[in-house]
């Protein structure tokens, strides 16, 4: 070797976050993509995960063409399934559900929040805007499109009326009449179901993940969490059908949403713009969104869904701030540290697992939203820790959890409590009594500029599916490709395509809301995987080298 | 007329860089240049290293082996990337800038529909830099 040949001084180039600092990988044989197909048929790459894939397709199959032959048969099994699980596991979520959040809390002020993701000199790979927007947009944006107006008020109305889905004491009549503090009650609720908690599942799983991808050195796939118990047999069965369940509870979870969300955004479109009702505008709203999510995907995570993510909570703010500026702002102010407060307050009695009063709330509501949130979360978490590298953990909760819950308190605050102030103040009933896909459109109706902000609630409701359908898409393509995140394209673009498509065919065929039913009951499961995940997480913070 | 040629390298598909990597050795011997292969690496682990600083010794080793086949100086840079399947492309125009390349040799593929909407990287790279590029489709065998 020449002396010119090589330079050890320029080893460590500038292009890699290199050197990582101590890293205590573990030690396996397992070689990413091992068990993995690779082919090109007709000039397109594949590089699949041959029983994950295959398996998880062929159920994914018999599951629609059930759905769509037997709807009248399956769709009560479903309803069965989920409604044993709600009822008589409720407890089991809302229990699991407080761990999740303890454990993150406990986290944050731990020493182990200085342990950085991905070694202690690994750069993050995304500005704190990008990121945030992307984990934002990928957990909840949607959610809070429809339920910012219509949970407020439904846990107002049922607190103020008496009735027995009313949350905690609100269910024996406490506050019947009361509108002040059932909507302070209302407000609680709300903001218990869309805090804390959901973004500290979220967080768990996506810690978890980040944690043994980027530190431990295996796959970004659900199964590698499983390592410290199953070891190597997490290569094996275990760990197939581990990832199986993600694909499933991601995919469905996504295309009936999407189906679903089609018909919402539809309604307001036919609402506000006189479209013409019917599966024509759902269906082109469903091409629409997959091809804009395709393109997102093509483009990648740095210049599809991080630059889809950004606009989409740029919107999201400025709609926000209007209907601040607008609206009733000064309530809106002093109700965000009183809604806070509330929170605060009746957190204990909320995310109480035993002995409830308000069994129709505790398990129609939290129960049913933990299981959602859950069944969610290999997607959102592993969406979450892809883009997380070069994070402290503290600062990843701080992230992950307690900027998000207070971003949901503002909306919700904003949203709802305009709302409720619209129906208390200026009598306006139709704000309480439309259905969920239109009461955003009739409180944004009572402010100026309506036309425009509806229209832009529309907009935010396709751009926020665009960014579900094209990270979901990453996700379960790399599942499905035995933890590789550099799988061919043509995958995902496979993967987003199928999602469009199941969507139209049960739109087309019924069965959206039973196949939907059927994914979110995929959180039971998903809430013992979480529970291995939290000791997971210890477990693997316990022998990564302490920062000093 | 050359004196610094990029090469870039998957070390997940090396079997398809065989045919440019002989255009490189004669073509770096013919104007004495140096050559820098470059990586472009996942964070997450992947097939080939678990982590970047791995895919960087994986790399250099690389280099070395080449250099002792056609020894002309070589170094070996690795960028990573979160989604490197998609900013691949970006990467390597930007390395072409910060590297002082002036010819750039990379193994491509033979045309297909399918460049239409999905194009070579290395139709892409040509189209977006200064450098010259040769670009090496696969030998008949």
């Amino acid at each position: 070797m020449d002396s010119n040949s090589q330079r050890p001084e320029e080893k460590s180039s500038e292009g890699i976050p290199s050197p990582d600092g101590p890293a205590n990988l573990i030690d396996t044989d397992y070689v990413i993509g091992q068990d993995n197909l690779t082919a090109s048929p007709m000039g397109f790459n594949i590089d699949l995960h041959g029983k994950v894939f295959t398996i998880s397709s062929l159920v994914i199959v018999l599951f629609v063409v059930l759905t769509l032959a037997l709807q009248d048969q399956v769709a009560p099994i479903y309803d069965t399934v989920f409604n044993y699980l709600t009822t008589n596991l409720a407890w089991f979520f809302i229990f699991a559900a407080n761990i999740f959040v303890l454990l993150c809390l406990f986290l944050i002020v731990s020493p182990f929040g200085k342990i950085r993701i991905g070694g202690a000199h690994a750069k993050p790979d995304f500005t704190y805007a990008g990121w945030f927007s992307m984990l934002f947009a990928a957990g909840m944006g949607i959610g809070l499109m429809f339920f910012g107006v219509n949970e407020p008020l439904a846990h107002f109305g049922t607190s103020f009326d008496g009735s027995n889905w009313a949350p905690l004491g609100g269910a024996t009549g406490e506050f019947e009449g009361d509108a002040a503090g059932s909507a302070a009650l209302g407000m609680a609720a709300t903001i218990f179901h869309w805090g804390l908690h959901p973004w500290a599942i979220y967080a768990v799983v996506a810690l978890s993940l980040a944690l043994f991808a980027f530190n431990k050195g295996l796959p970004l796939s659900m199964r590698s969490v499983f390592y410290p118990i199953l070891g190597e047999r997490v290569w094996g069965w275990p760990g197939h059908i581990i990832d199986i369940l993600a694909v499933f509870a991601t995919l469905f979870g996504l295309a009936t949403s999407l189906g679903l969300g089609a018909t919402q955004a539809a309604a307001g479109l036919t609402y506000l713009f006189d479209a013409p009702e019917g599966d024509v505008t759902m269906i082109l709203l469903i091409i629409g969104i997959t091809i804009i999510a395709i393109a997102s995907i093509l483009a990648g995570v740095d210049k599809g869904v991080q630059l889809l993510s950004k606009i989409n909570i740029a919107m999201a703010a400025g709609l926000l701030f209007f209907v601040i500026a607008v609206g009733p702002t000064l309530l809106i102010v002093t109700g965000f540290f009183e809604n806070l407060m509330s929170y605060v307050v009746h957190l204990p009695a909320l995310s109480n697992p035993f002995g409830r009063e308000d069994a129709n709330f505790s398990q129609g509501w939290t129960a049913f939203y933990w299981a959602w949130w859950i069944s969610w979360s290999p997607y959102v978490g592993m969406f979450i820790a892809r883009v997380s590298r070069g994070r402290t953990v503290r600062e990843f909760l701080v992230a992950v959890l307690l900027v998000p819950s207070i971003v949901s308190v503002l909306w919700m605050t904003t949203f709802g409590g305009t709302a409720i102030d619209q129906y208390l103040s200026q009598g306006i009933e139709a704000v309480r009594d439309a259905g969920v896909d239109l009461q955003l459109f009739i409180m944004l109706e009572q402010l100026p500029l309506s036309n425009i902000t509806s229209f832009l609630a529309i907009v935010l409701v396709i751009v926020f599916f665009v960014t579900s359908s094209d990270s979901g898409s990453l996700v379960i393509d790399s599942i499905t490709a035995g933890g590789k995140v550099d799988a061919p394209k043509p995958q995902r673009v496979f993967w987003a395509i199928i999602e469009g498509t199941i969507a139209i065919a049960l739109l087309l065929g019924g069965g959206l809301t039973a196949l939907q039913t059927m994914s979110v009951s995929t959180g039971f499961p998903f809430t013992i995987i979480l529970l291995v995940a939290c000791y997971a997480i210890i477990k693997g913070l316990m022998s990564e080298p302490r920062p000093a | 007329m050359f004196k610094h040629i990029m090469v870039p390298v998957d070390l997940a598909h090396i079997e398809v860089l065989e045919p440019s990597l002989e255009v490189v050795a004669d073509t770096a011997k013919h104007y004495d240049a140096s050559i820098t292969y470059v990586g472009v690496t996942s964070t997450a682990p992947n097939s080939v290293a678990r982590t970047p600083d791995e895919y960087q010794q994986k790399l250099e080793a690389f280099a070395q082996k080449r250099h002792s086949v056609h020894g002309q100086p070589v170094t070996a840079k690795v960028y990573s990337s979160t989604d490197p399947i998609a900013n691949v492309d970006d990467i390597l125009v930007k390395s072409i800038d910060e590297l002082g390349i002036d010819l750039v040799i990379m193994a491509t593929h033979l045309p297909r529909h399918l460049d239409a909407v999905m194009p070579s990287h290395g139709g892409k790279v040509a189209t977006h830099t200064d450098a010259s590029v040769f670009l090496v489709r696969p030998t008949e065998s």
